[in-house]
């Protein structure tokens, strides 16, 4: 049976949309819809997470990503411009720097962190207790990734912005504020908001340090409560709060993206 | 910081056995060049001439590999010259407008006069709306530059130098990456800062804004000045041979 291309198309199309409604049929029909409700949904376990959840659990993730992420960025500007000083040690500091961080487990930093440095340095704690680690260790992680990210940023701005600054008479260091980190930060917007949706899943590993219920955050949290009622309804809770976080970050960068389309 | 003693007396540019390498290529062979206050020199030549590379080394936006360059009597090639504030007063227009894209056209033109004159906000923004003005671009100063013409950003580009009230400008190929329906405005601008008595470098292609508004016409091959003198004479009476081969491509 000889078809046209358009035909064959539909055709085509059909059998799609087939194969689909006969997954979501199959899905339906098998699964144990009361099973699945009391095991994620629980109706009588859920309204017991509220308020602390979001009160202690949301407020503490969010806090501890902030932190580092902010922490992050700066050490990360800092190891990128240092990456592209024309000081050899400089350079090779930062290499080594983003090499180890970025080659070791986010955990082992933590447990580096938390429990090595009392050890190294005996009677001295980072300060900010809970927060002040999971600043630092996460902070370290997130600065290896950003550093190579604003990197590439800043080498993605043309010559030619340089150039018309410094014919301008603005020295190296105002023709790098004014001009070309603030158009590399506009070009990896999105890699950065990326690296801060990685952050706030990261900052769950911040858990083997061992936390009280006050600095409890999402992951901790849903843990808690998991071994608590054995059911899972606190765990899907809490995933559902991270995508609170992070589904509007996507949306935010989406909204900064064609915003800075536009203005180029 | 002690201002630059200008030499009111000393000519704007004058370029003494200039030599210039890009690793082991050599683009500027001994040349010697002078432009006076308020002389329009326009410089032409094939491309790879080393044209653009000396309208760069007068900004030391190239370093030269040897010889001097003075600008109003102030030696540029000293490595102990406050070049920022040297190349405030020298205005620097480009092939590709470098606007910066991340300001809009106002910001554009106060942003160096702010941050490197150390004018007030409200001052800098007076002069910046006047230069606008003068290149008839008033009513497109909140705009970004990716919102105008090539032809619109370039003169925002003539505008933005112009602003730090500099005491010549350089011009490399201000138009070659223009559409030619958009030639005629940016064209226009500089005849009127050339009336001013502005003085101007101008490497280009545009042998009719030579001819007519030029002082002086140079023009180079190969690294070195082949032949200058008034652009009548050197566009309608060339004496070197190269220079008539150049003329007959591109008349």
């Amino acid at each position: 049976m000889a078809m046209s291309p358009r035909r064959r198309a539909e055709v085509s199309r059909y059998v799609q949309y087939g194969v689909l409604a006969l997954l979501l049929l199959l899905v339906a029909l098998g699964a144990d819809w009361g099973t699945l409700q009391t095991q994620f949904l629980n109706g009588e376990i859920l309204p017991q997470l509220f308020p602390e959840i979001f009160s202690i659990a949301l407020k503490n993730t969010v806090l501890y990503t902030a932190c580092a992420f902010v922490f992050g960025l700066v050490l990360g500007l800092v190891l990128a411009l240092m990456r592209l000083s024309s000081v050899g040690p400089y350079r090779w500091l930062s290499t080594v720097f983003v090499e180890f961080f970025r080659g070791v487990p986010a955990l082992i930093v933590f447990i580096g962190f938390y429990y090595g440095l009392p050890v190294a340095f005996p009677g001295r704690v980072l300060p900010g207790g809970t927060l002040g680690v999971v600043t630092v260790a996460l902070g370290l992680v997130g600065a290896a990734y950003m550093a190579e990210t604003i990197r590439a940023g800043i080498q993605a701005v043309p010559k030619g912005q340089v150039e018309a600054a410094r014919s301008l008479g603005m020295s190296h260091t105002r023709s790098m504020v004014s001009i070309v980190i603030p158009q590399a930060f506009r070009i990896i917007l999105p890699p950065l908001t990326n690296e801060l949706i990685l952050l706030t899943k990261d900052s769950s590993l911040v858990y083997v340090i061992g936390l009280s219920l006050s600095d409890s955050e999402l992951t901790d949290f849903g843990r808690r409560n998991l071994s608590q009622y054995v059911n899972l309804t606190p765990l899907f809770a809490t995933a559902l709060c991270y995508l609170i976080i992070t589904v509007p970050l996507s949306i935010v960068v989406r909204r900064m993206e064609a915003r800075a389309d536009r203005a180029r | 910081m002690p201002d630059i003693q200008v030499d009111t007396n000393a000519p704007a540019i004058d370029v003494q056995e200039l030599h210039k390498y890009f690793g082991d290529n050599q683009v500027l062979t001994g040349i010697d060049f002078e432009v006076d206050r308020g002389q329009v020199v326009c410089v032409i030549g094939p491309s790879g001439s080393g044209k653009s590379t000396l309208l760069r080394c007068v900004n030391r936006l190239e370093e030269p590999t040897s010889g001097k360059i003075f600008v109003e009597g102030v030696e540029v090639t000293d490595p102990d010259v406050d070049l920022d504030q040297l190349r405030s007063r020298i205005g620097m227009v480009f092939q590709q407008f470098n606007l910066f894209p991340h300001l809009t056209v106002l910001d554009n033109l106060t942003i160096a006069q702010t941050k490197v004159k150390k004018r007030g906000k409200d001052e800098a923004r007076e002069i910046a709306r006047a230069t606008l003005e003068k290149v008839g671009l008033a009513h497109r100063e909140d705009a970004y530059p990716a919102h105008l013409s090539g032809g619109q950003q370039q003169r925002i580009a003539i505008a933005r130098a112009l602003s730090m009230s500099p005491d010549l400008m350089l011009f490399d190929e201000p138009t070659s990456a223009l559409d030619p329906e958009l030639v005629g405005d940016v064209l226009d601008v500089m005849k009127d800062l050339a009336a001013e008595g502005m003085t101007m470098m101008v490497v280009t292609h545009e042998m009719g804004f030579a001819r007519e508004v030029g002082h002086k016409l140079v023009f180079m091959d190969g690294g070195v000045i082949v032949e200058e003198g008034d652009p009548k004479e050197v566009l309608g009476n060339p004496q070197q041979e190269r220079t008539q081969s150049f003329l007959s491509k591109v008349l």
